[in-house]
């Protein structure tokens, strides 16, 4: 089924169509707040709450506002983050800083189950430092250009053109 | 518009992880309907962060979905273990084109099986018709030497070997009389081919006087296949004689052409 007509149903309430799209965006939002927390239960605590959080406020979506990837994206993100502000959190004395979402890959053992996975892994590898924390503050983190630009001390042009060549070798290594 | 520099600002990959303004996310997105390459553009980037992502995720426990579900109020399929939509309609996507395909190549092959069927059918016919008409000349042949054997072992039929004459002493014949229905026999399997332009010519003889009667020519003997020939013979023979004689026949025996001669016991 096409994407936007399985948004329409998720609109208007369909059920399959909300498992649907769970299924489609499930691994990669796993990822994305895995990353952020760093610890596998809140993970799948977080992964309930946003895609909770999507279905009461499937309204808000509007494809010209952007994809359905970035709005769910986005949900997922602050989810996270809020999770990671509360204090139930910080007593459990977790280093977010320690690791960036290559340390994660590249320690994965549940890649081998999936596809590309191989090509990541290689990919992760041999990315430079300075792809690694573009794309881990813009977005993994969800930094706006202003935030990543004053974190890395850099222009914001040369994060703008930065982001766009990282991600273009990500690409170039999927393919492959 | 340039939409490859458009490209290369490094816009879009913002557009998709989510850093721009609602302003520029309207503007983006109606580049996005005016040219397909940024569409196109758009959803690879897309793609590539999906699969970024995916490669991070430790592994989700599988009842997620149904905690969801739960916490949602979802009544339908109730406990069920939920199959993944997306892959489920994957699966019989191509499980169709599949069985499409299969289908489709066994309908040629098929096909084709069929026509090499109906060509050998039809030479199986042919073969079949052939061989039809085969035993029908084997049972004709057949009825036809049981009647010859069947005269030959009559009663009242008297044999007289013909021997080889003069420089034809290799030659022979042998004649079976029926006297009571007027016919010979004439057995000329120990006669050559008649050479062109000849032909076998047979005669009745009384011998005192010696006085040979034509009992016609074998025009057909080269040809004939168990070279028993039937004659009628009214005479009241005491000898028979075969000559080599030009094609037509001649009035008198040749004698230098005396070929085989019998002489009929008292």
């Amino acid at each position: 089924m096409q994407l936007e007509t399985l948004v329409e149903q998720f609109q208007k309430k369909n059920e399959k169509a909300f498992e649907s799209l769970y299924h489609m965006y499930k691994d990669s939002m796993h990822g994305v707040i895995y990353n952020i927390v760093k610890d596998k239960a809140i993970a799948e605590e977080v992964m309930q709450d946003v895609f909770i959080k999507a279905w009461h406020s499937s309204d808000s979506y509007n494809s010209s506002k952007g994809r359905f990837f970035t709005w769910i994206l986005n949900i997922s993100r602050n989810a996270a983050i809020d999770k990671t502000r509360s204090k139930a959190f910080k007593n459990s004395g977790k280093n977010l800083d320690a690791t960036f979402f290559v340390d994660i890959i590249e320690s994965n053992e549940n890649l081998n189950s999936k596809t590309d996975a191989i090509g990541i892994k290689k990919f992760v590898s041999k990315l430079k430092e300075k792809c690694i924390k573009v794309i881990e503050l813009l977005y993994f983190k969800g930094y706006t250009q202003k935030e990543a630009s004053e974190t890395l001390e850099m222009p914001i042009g040369t994060i703008k053109t930065r982001n766009r060549n990282c991600i273009n070798e990500l690409r170039q290594m999927i393919v492959e | 518009m340039d939409t490859k520099a458009y490209i290369d600002t490094g816009i879009l990959e913002l557009y998709v992880s989510g850093q721009l303004s609602e302003k520029e996310n309207k503007e983006v997105y109606d580049k996005m309907l005016e040219h397909p390459e940024i569409l196109q553009e758009v959803l690879e980037i897309e793609s590539a962060l999906m699969k970024l992502g995916e490669a991070v995720s430790p592994g989700l426990s599988a009842s997620t979905i149904q905690i969801i579900k739960e916490r949602l109020n979802f009544n339908s399929d109730n406990g069920k273990v939920v199959n993944m939509p997306k892959s489920r309609s994957n699966w019989f996507t191509y499980t169709g084109w599949a069985a499409a395909i299969l289908v489709g190549a066994g309908l040629l092959w098929s096909i084709n099986q069929n026509k090499q069927l109906e060509v050998q059918l039809s030479d199986a016919n042919v073969e079949k018709s052939y061989l039809e008409t085969q035993i029908e000349d084997a049972k004709s042949d057949l009825a036809k030497t049981e009647n010859l054997l069947s005269i030959l072992r009559d009663r009242d039929i008297i044999a007289v070997p013909l021997g080889g004459q003069g420089n034809f002493e290799n030659a022979y014949a042998k004649v079976y009389w029926n006297k009571a229905d007027n016919s010979i026999y004439l057995d000329g399997q120990g006669l050559p081919d008649a050479p062109e332009g000849k032909v076998w010519q047979v005669w009745s003889l009384t011998l005192n006087p010696l006085t040979p009667t034509s009992l016609g020519t074998i025009d057909n003997f080269n040809t004939d296949d168990n070279k028993i020939f039937e004659i009628v013979n009214t005479n009241e023979s005491q000898a028979f004689g075969i000559t080599l004689e030009p094609t037509g026949g001649s009035e008198t025996p040749t004698m230098e052409q005396l070929y085989t001669l019998g002489v009929v016991s008292p």
